[in-house]
């Protein structure tokens, strides 16, 4: 009788045990990665946009931040750093006029079309304001250090890099991984030596790269004999620098769009593709209305990815070219680089936070209005 | 004549489209190969014959020879390559395997618990953060402004926090989360390399797996909420009414099913931990280097060690290639599932 009382008493206890410990399961899964994220994510940027505000000096017994303001982003926008930031601007055309109106026109039309539609909300406006000062600068930047006469700033080399590689590592992911999901003898030993790029450190792919576009020693010596080009460098001539970068880019990036395309193409049903073919579909027709609605999801999330990363762009232009010819290939996060190796913490901390700035602003742009309404149109 | 141009079954291309697809793929396998091809004959090269011009066949062109190798593995670099090869062997899958416990942990508390944190509770927290920061700036011991910020903290908490009702769901934790990832490196390391340097950490295991761990926690996340997502929510609901605690649930039911998507995560954070450059460069100086570090270090004084480097970077990818082929049919049905949600 009293073991048995005993017994009781024990089971309950045990119970109210684990209905505690299990509420507190909520937490005990989560809060493991929100205190590391606070820890490590949190608390540096906060530091970092403290940095970026100071000067940084070696004082006795270490070193010294002062309180300088908005010193650091003055300098980067209008000082001495500014040809280097935003690039050297050529004067304004009637062709650039041409160029920058019509970016306007099209953003004041995405506006309108906005503010028609009637279902305008306050955060809505907003960003989409935001968005459109945002794009209306940057391509004033673009236009005017695109042209003749004008230099392309560390801001906007990244956003060339940036875009120009995504566009060509989608392209190629895209199409090699169609290929690759026919039924063709041998098509696993393809995806496995499409994957290797990627296995490589970034640095060891750069210098890679830096010896095999070295035109007087690489293998393809003979090639730029025979084009006469043996005594110009093409890594000193900056857009060929950029092309030799974005080509390591695309050769680097262009397995990860490969494989996760690849992934979504097997996962697709075949049956609405076999109807397809019985009504007598050609295959272009097939692609363009089941396979691309199929992995347009995937393909929204792989771009936001490597949008994200493509930004910290830093290896390939740091061993390539050492950022020349002159600053030509620096991407921002070289360029922040450079200022943290001269010891300029503040100017260092203020372009990582413009850089930040683009990678936000970009995501956001990409995550609320081109993500869901692809997304949506389905 | 036309059986040429005709498919057999839909997945299977015709005669003349397969040959065109095993040109089209040759053609990439050879851009991907040539570049590795010449990796491997620099590694065989001694410095005259890098500097004299391309040499292209071993044993016709010229005469290999086992230099860089053998300086690398057993002459006056072993030391320093078995110290850094043992230092990304430790330091990468360690970090990896954390990020894939606490990440898949936090990925599966936002697919299946629901929280709302409040606003009020955030903005005071990011004040107190602010406090404390804007404190040890001024001189105050780091101890002392911590723990005044945390009981600032909870006293605001408890008397302005509770007024803001406005709370948050899990889909914004989430983006939270994931907007980690966008944060670039260098916007954050020196504040690390300083707080680390505070800590007496620089140059320990420590410090590189913690922020590895916090680094790549975004993507464990990204990628396993999607796979979390695909498992039916039946089964727990089963085991939760024989009477399993969450953590059972979580361990014996929802673990194994995800284990393809737990290897493909894996091998992805393996890969970017094990190449990472950036970080390592600064909070290591001397024990605990790894080895993209040393690839670097081949460009000395007298120039780049192009042989040297190729072995090195040969040396690196050898082992992850071995992963990434014993799990390889892991991968693609890991990322299949996930995939699939987008």
């Amino acid at each position: 009788m009293d073991t048995k009382h005993e017994e009781f008493q024990h089971s309950r206890l045990h119970t109210i045990i684990s209905s505690a410990t299990d509420r507190l399961a909520g937490s005990v899964f989560i809060l493991p990665t929100v205190l590391a994220l606070l820890f490590l994510s949190i608390f540096p940027l906060i530091a970092s946009l403290y940095v970026s505000l100071a000067k940084f000096d070696i004082a006795p017994g270490g070193f010294k931040f002062t309180f300088v303001g908005l010193k650091n982003y003055k300098e980067l926008f209008t000082g001495s750093e500014g040809t280097h930031f935003l690039g050297k601007f050529a004067p304004s055309t009637p062709l650039t006029w041409i160029v920058f109106g019509v970016v306007v026109m099209a953003l004041a039309v995405f506006l309108a079309r906005y503010l028609l539609k009637g279902k305008v909300s306050m955060g809505g406006l907003m960003g989409r304001i935001l968005l459109t000062i945002g794009l209306g600068l940057l391509s004033w930047m673009l236009v005017h250090t695109l042209w003749n006469g004008g230099r392309l700033g560390t801001a906007s080399t990244t956003l060339v890099y940036v875009f120009v590689g995504i566009f060509f590592q989608y392209i190629l992911g895209l199409g090699l991984a169609l290929l690759t999901v026919q039924n063709l003898p041998g098509r696993r030993f393809f995806r496995v030596i499409f994957l290797l790029p990627m296995m490589i450190t970034p640095v060891g792919v750069a210098y890679m790269f830096r010896m095999l576009t070295d035109t007087s020693k690489g293998p393809f010596t003979p090639i730029w004999q025979a084009l006469g080009l043996i005594d110009f460098s093409w890594v000193n001539n900056a857009w060929g620098a950029r092309t030799a970068i974005l080509i390591g880019d695309v050769w680097q990036w262009t397995p990860f769009m490969f494989i996760v395309l690849v992934a979504a193409l097997e996962s697709q049903p075949t049956e609405p593709i076999e109807a397809a073919t019985v009504d007598g579909a050609n295959s272009w027709q097939i692609f363009q209305h089941i396979t691309w609605p199929a992995i347009l999801p995937v393909s929204m999330t792989l771009v936001l990815i490597r949008l994200i990363e493509a930004f910290k762009i830093v290896d390939l232009p740091n061993v390539m070219t050492n950022g020349g010819p002159g600053t030509a290939t620096q991407s921002l996060t070289y360029h922040a680089y450079i200022n943290w190796r001269a010891l300029d913490l503040g100017a260092s901390g203020a372009v990582a936070y413009m850089l930040l700035f683009l990678v936000t602003f970009f995501s956001m742009i990409f995550v609320n209005l081109i993500r869901q309404r692809t997304v949506e149109a389905l | 004549m036309k059986r040429w141009f005709q498919s057999k079954t839909i997945n299977t291309p015709s005669p003349v489209g397969a040959l065109l697809s095993y040109l089209v793929l040759g053609f990439w396998a050879l851009l991907i190969l040539f570049p590795l091809y010449w990796l491997v004959i620099t590694s065989f090269k001694i410095s005259s014959q890098v500097a004299e011009g391309p040499f292209y066949i071993p044993f016709v062109d010229y005469q290999p020879s086992l230099d860089a190798w053998k300086y690398i593995l057993v002459g006056d670099l072993s030391k320093d390559t078995l110290r850094n090869f043992t230092n990304t062997a430790i330091v990468a899958p360690v970090s990896a395997l954390l990020a894939l416990v606490f990440g898949t942990t936090a990925a599966y508390a936002l697919v299946r618990f629901e929280y709302r944190p409040r606003v009020g509770a955030i903005l005071t927290f990011i004040g107190c953060v602010l406090l404390s920061i804007f404190t040890i700036s001024k001189g105050v011991p780091w101890q002392i402004a911590l723990a005044v910020s945390a009981v600032v903290f909870f006293l605001l908490l408890q008397t302005i926090g509770r007024r803001f009702q406005r709370a948050l769901g899990n889909n914004d934790i989430a983006f939270w989360m994931i907007s980690q990832r966008m944060l670039p490196p260098i916007a954050v390391v020196i504040p690390i390399y300083i707080l680390f340097q505070k800590l007496h950490l620089l140059d320990t295991y420590i410090a590189l797996i913690i922020t590895y761990v916090t680094s790549n926690l975004p993507i464990v996340i990204w990628l396993m909420r999607d796979y979390l997502n695909t498992i039916p929510i039946e089964l727990e609901e089963c085991a939760a009414i024989d009477g399993a605690s969450r953590y059972r649930i979580f361990s014996s039911i929802v673990l194994p099913l995800a284990i393809p998507g737990l290897v493909a995560t894996f091998l992805f954070v393996l890969v970017f931990t094990w190449n990472e450059y950036l970080l390592a460069l600064f909070l290591s100086s001397a024990k605990i280097q790894t080895l993209p570090l040393t690839i670097a270090a081949q460009n000395a004084t007298r120039g780049p060690q192009w042989w040297n480097m190729s072995v090195l970077i040969l040396i690196m990818i050898v082992p992850v290639i071995v992963i990434a082929i014993v799990l390889e049919r892991y991968i693609t049905r890991g990322l299949l599932i996930g995939a699939v949600k987008g």
